[in-house]
């Protein structure tokens, strides 16, 4: 990774450079593997790269960087994602 | 070389594209619109192979000129008064980002009421936003400038953009001979663009992201050695755009008659050329005065303004306000010599809201501070109708 010498607001890639920010999580992603069409609709709209696509196309959820945001229960079309309140099992 | 008879817009447009540009963004405004509208002709007629793009607002231009220059592109703009007044966001954004964008501002009156005449009030108000700004008083030295600016701006001790100031009409709409050199040596001078950093998929990185506090203070002090490395880069452009193509307008002041001159007068803009006029006058009456023109405001020429104060009582006239205080020049130049030199200084304000300051004005208010008549501060042809 080429680094510049300008002192200015960039910033490189880096996993959890803000720290584990899954605990700033209120909802939490649930998945049901067995709802799951293989469109990867969620692994594509992740803003935070929080979902791991598995070899078979499905996915699975990384906690502990994932802040919540829902955007994957949002995004997904036959609600293999669903959201919980932490603390809260339904 | 060729002499090209033209206005000071269309002659910041032939610079502009001959620099080579990949990108101007731009958005028309009295009376910066027919300098967009030139480089808009040089896509017609081919001479320009940038992209231009038609913005719907001067804060998108600004927008577009910092993604642009962000992904590593040379990046030109143009505005004017409330055009600018609108970037003011953005600008600090393109110079905390250190974004090497060039722009020419038409000084124009900020309004209300409705004034498309000249005053520097528009771009004296972005002083504090990191952007070099260069103040002309000749479309020659428009030319000159613009192409100077890229090189000044793009030079790895910099990486700041610089605004190119000229009077609305005075110099926008007046039409002056100017020489134009072959495109070569433009290109010889300027040599390819090398981005100090840049948006690229082969080597991610994000800008604009979080900062910490000491980071974020680390950042301000790299903007202002940057101000500091373009102090002494500017002579040693001007200098050699001087080798390359005949033509020098002074380095941070240019100097007029200054030696042996016991009063020297500071001005900014056209009033700088038309007080050439008026020392010429005066020392012909014997009167020893020379003129000190500041061609940059930003990086502030504090140490070469405090050597004239050290030969020379100072007069200052500026044709913008600081409400509240008084002219912006008037201020720094004082701040320049303080407690270092026991110079008179004196500050006129004049031609606010576009009134014409001819060369006897200059010599009126010259001749007022000589003579022990002028307050410390005073508005200069208030009273005429």
């Amino acid at each position: 990774m080429k680094k510049y010498d300008v002192v200015t607001t960039i910033s490189y890639p880096k996993i959890g450079a803000m720290g584990k920010t899954g605990s700033w999580r209120v909802f939490k992603p649930i998945f049901d593997k067995a709802k799951c069409v293989k469109c990867l609709r969620c692994w594509i709209f992740c803003p935070e790269a929080s979902i791991k696509r598995e070899k078979d196309d499905t996915i699975s959820i990384d906690y502990e960087y994932c802040k919540g945001c829902g955007i994957c229960a949002n995004e997904c079309k036959v609600k293999a994602i669903t959201m919980e309140r932490e603390g809260e099992k339904k | 070389m060729t002499i090209m008879i033209d206005t000071g817009n269309y002659i910041a447009a032939k610079a502009a594209v001959m620099a080579k540009p990949d990108v101007v963004p731009a958005y028309p405004i009295t009376p910066q619109t027919t300098l967009v509208e030139g480089i808009a002709n040089y896509v017609g007629t081919g001479e320009f192979k940038g992209e231009y793009i038609c913005v719907e607002s001067e804060h998108s231009a600004m927008c577009a000129c910092i993604g642009a220059s962000a992904a590593g592109s040379r990046t030109f703009t143009g505005t004017s008064s409330h055009g600018l007044l609108l970037m003011h966001e953005m600008l600090h954004w393109a110079a905390l980002a250190r974004l090497p964008v060039v722009m020419c501002n038409i000084n124009r009156v900020v309004g209300p009421g409705w004034n498309i005449w000249t005053d520097e009030n528009d771009s004296i108000s972005q002083r504090d936003t990191g952007w070099i700004q260069f103040y002309c008083s000749s479309n020659q030295e428009i030319f000159d400038t613009v192409i100077q600016a890229f090189k000044l701006a793009e030079h790895k001790n910099v990486g700041l953009p610089v605004m190119i100031s000229y009077n609305a009409f005075i110099l926008s709409h007046t039409s002056m001979p100017v020489e134009i050199p072959e495109q070569q040596v433009v290109d010889d001078f300027l040599g390819k663009y090398v981005p100090q950093w840049k948006l690229d998929v082969d080597n991610p990185i994000t800008f604009g992201n979080i900062i910490g506090p000491s980071d974020y203070y680390k950042v301000r002090r790299a903007m202002q050695d940057a101000q500091d490395n373009a102090k002494k880069l500017i002579p040693q452009i001007a200098k050699e755009w001087k080798q390359k193509s005949g033509f020098y307008h002074g380095d941070l002041l240019e100097l007029y008659k200054c030696n042996d001159a016991e009063y020297i007068l500071l001005a900014m803009g056209a009033i700088g050329a038309e007080s050439k006029v008026a020392i010429d006058e005066m020392q012909k009456k014997g009167i020893k005065i020379g003129l000190a023109r500041v061609r940059t405001f930003r990086p502030f020429p504090t140490e070469e303004i405090l050597k004239l104060g050290k030969q020379a009582d100072l007069i200052v006239i500026d044709r913008n306000i600081s409400i509240g205080l008084e002219g912006a020049l008037f201020t720094e130049v004082k701040a320049a010599l303080y407690g270092k030199s026991d110079a008179k200084v004196h500050g006129f304000i004049a031609g606010l809201g576009g009134k014409d300051v001819p060369y006897t004005d200059v010599e009126t208010i010259c001749k007022k501070a000589i003579d022990g008549k002028a307050k410390e501060y005073e508005w200069y042809g208030l009273e005429e109708a």
